[in-house]
């Protein structure tokens, strides 16, 4: 699987939505499953699957599917 | 009206030190930021407006920041104050407070939301460092189970395990101590060089403190910073005074590090952090004012009044200047052995109820 896949797949595991929706307007609560319990199991489970730790800022910032792209660009994920 | 009323801009409080801002300067800032909130609620919640020119002086009494108008913290029990558009808002906090009480209601707008989690941020790396830390929660993860009704629990509980990772909870669905859990989660990571652990003061002693010892059983928990609040009173009821707590958990667990904070669900995020000297200490994103429950005039220190606490975050709804139902002590200012600037002060427990009765029977009348 490419990171890109992986990142993905995340997405739509732990929301529960297609593929076909994360685009920019894929936003945090744009969705009820994504929330802040949501976002905390996303953000774990990116972890995991990249072997990161991300900063506490950079899980605040972390507001939509393309933003979320940017920020892994920083611990070295090139999606 | 005059000219729209304009949000502050934080993010001068943001990039500074937290507890760097001596009196004379946090004075200044923090009047014109609150001046700014007050204008802007005044503008955008109607009741807010009513309730102020009802109560008039009666609530903005004193010098400095005790002059910027309060409403008891109770109000949002007893009334929906919003200052956005319901469309606007993204997160609904309540907590019951006193059990048996009606419910307080605090919307929350994305940006709201959002300074919540980043003052937050500032607070608790002054505490952990950047880093996030292998976290472990002193509560079952029942309180999480229902998404879209979070008690004031496990409101706190999310928001602090921002800053923890591989987040475990101690106990498991119901109240026992899952030691089998805890003894994995210390061993996946007994090379991380700090633990960061969570929980409510009496859930703490109740199901942490209490097991271990009726057991006979520790937990090397050294590397530990254990941060931990909620109020004394439900051990205050059982006699447990905070120095056996501490004494506690350094024998039952090896934890030296055991931090008290004082905050509540209406004020999200700009807590107050205790120091090694016991003091709690207002950042530059908020303050506190202890004010004579029979007047309301300010309270110098070494005085017992009732806390006013005063934000800097809430922008969604009317809670920049709150006076709680909490008594406390204003220590000093800029002055704590600990070095940090800004004011100090301690809790001691609730107002009686015929105490807080004068104030929360003027504010009920124009609900």
């Amino acid at each position: 699987m490419t990171p890109r896949e992986t990142y993905t797949n995340i997405f739509v595991e732990s929301f529960g939505v297609d593929a076909s929706a994360l685009d920019e307007r894929f936003v945090y609560q744009c969705v009820p499953t994504w929330d802040s319990v949501g976002h905390m199991s996303m953000i774990a489970a990116l972890e995991d699957a990249f072997d990161i730790a991300l900063e506490v800022d950079d899980i605040v910032d972390f507001s939509s599917f393309t933003k979320g792209m940017d920020i892994l660009g920083k611990y070295g994920v090139n999606l | 009206m005059s000219a729209s009323a304009m949000l502050p801009d934080l993010a001068d409080l943001l990039a500074m030190d937290p507890y760097g801002l001596p009196a004379a300067d946090k004075a200044a800032r923090l009047g014109q930021i609150l001046e700014q909130l007050t204008a802007w609620h005044r503008e955008h919640c109607p009741p807010y407006q009513r309730m102020l020119t009802v109560l008039g002086e009666a609530i903005a009494r004193g010098p400095g920041l005790a002059a910027v108008p309060f409403l008891p913290v109770r109000v949002f029990k007893d009334m929906d104050l919003s200052s956005v558009d319901p469309g606007q808002v993204v997160k609904t906090l309540t907590s019951s407070g006193t059990s048996g009480q009606a419910v307080s209601r605090i919307y929350l707008d994305r940006e709201t939301a959002a300074l919540q989690s980043k003052v937050l941020a500032r607070l608790m790396a002054s505490l952990l460092g950047q880093q996030r830390h292998p976290m472990l929660v002193i509560d079952t993860p029942s309180v999480l189970k229902d998404r879209t009704a979070f008690s004031a629990r496990g409101a706190g509980i999310l928001g602090f395990s921002l800053f923890g990772r591989d987040v475990t909870y101690a106990l498991d669905d119901n109240m026992q101590l899952d030691l089998p859990r805890i003894d994995a989660f210390l061993e996946k990571h007994r090379d991380a060089p700090r633990i960061f652990l969570f929980g409510f003061t009496y859930m703490v002693w109740r199901h942490l403190v209490q097991p271990l010892a009726t057991l006979g059983r520790q937990l090397p928990l050294e590397r530990g910073v254990l941060l931990h609040g909620g109020g004394w009173k439900k051990l205050a009821d059982e006699a447990v005074p905070p120095a056996s707590f501490r004494a506690a958990l350094a024998e039952r667990c090896g934890l030296e590090r055991v931090v008290d904070y004082y905050g509540m669900v209406e004020q999200t995020g700009s807590i107050h952090l205790a120091c090694g000297q016991g003091h709690l200490h207002a950042p530059v994103f908020s303050d506190v004012v202890m004010r004579d429950p029979r007047d309301f005039a300010p309270l110098p220190p070494g005085r017992r009044g009732l806390i006013e606490v005063l934000s800097v975050l809430p922008r969604s709804y009317p809670g920049h200047a709150l006076l709680t139902d909490d008594l406390g002590t204003l220590r000093g200012e800029d002055d704590c052995p600990c070095g940090r600037l800004g004011r100090y002060f301690t809790v001691e427990g609730r107002a009686p109820r015929a105490e807080a009765r004068g104030c929360s029977d003027t504010y009920a009348a124009p609900g």
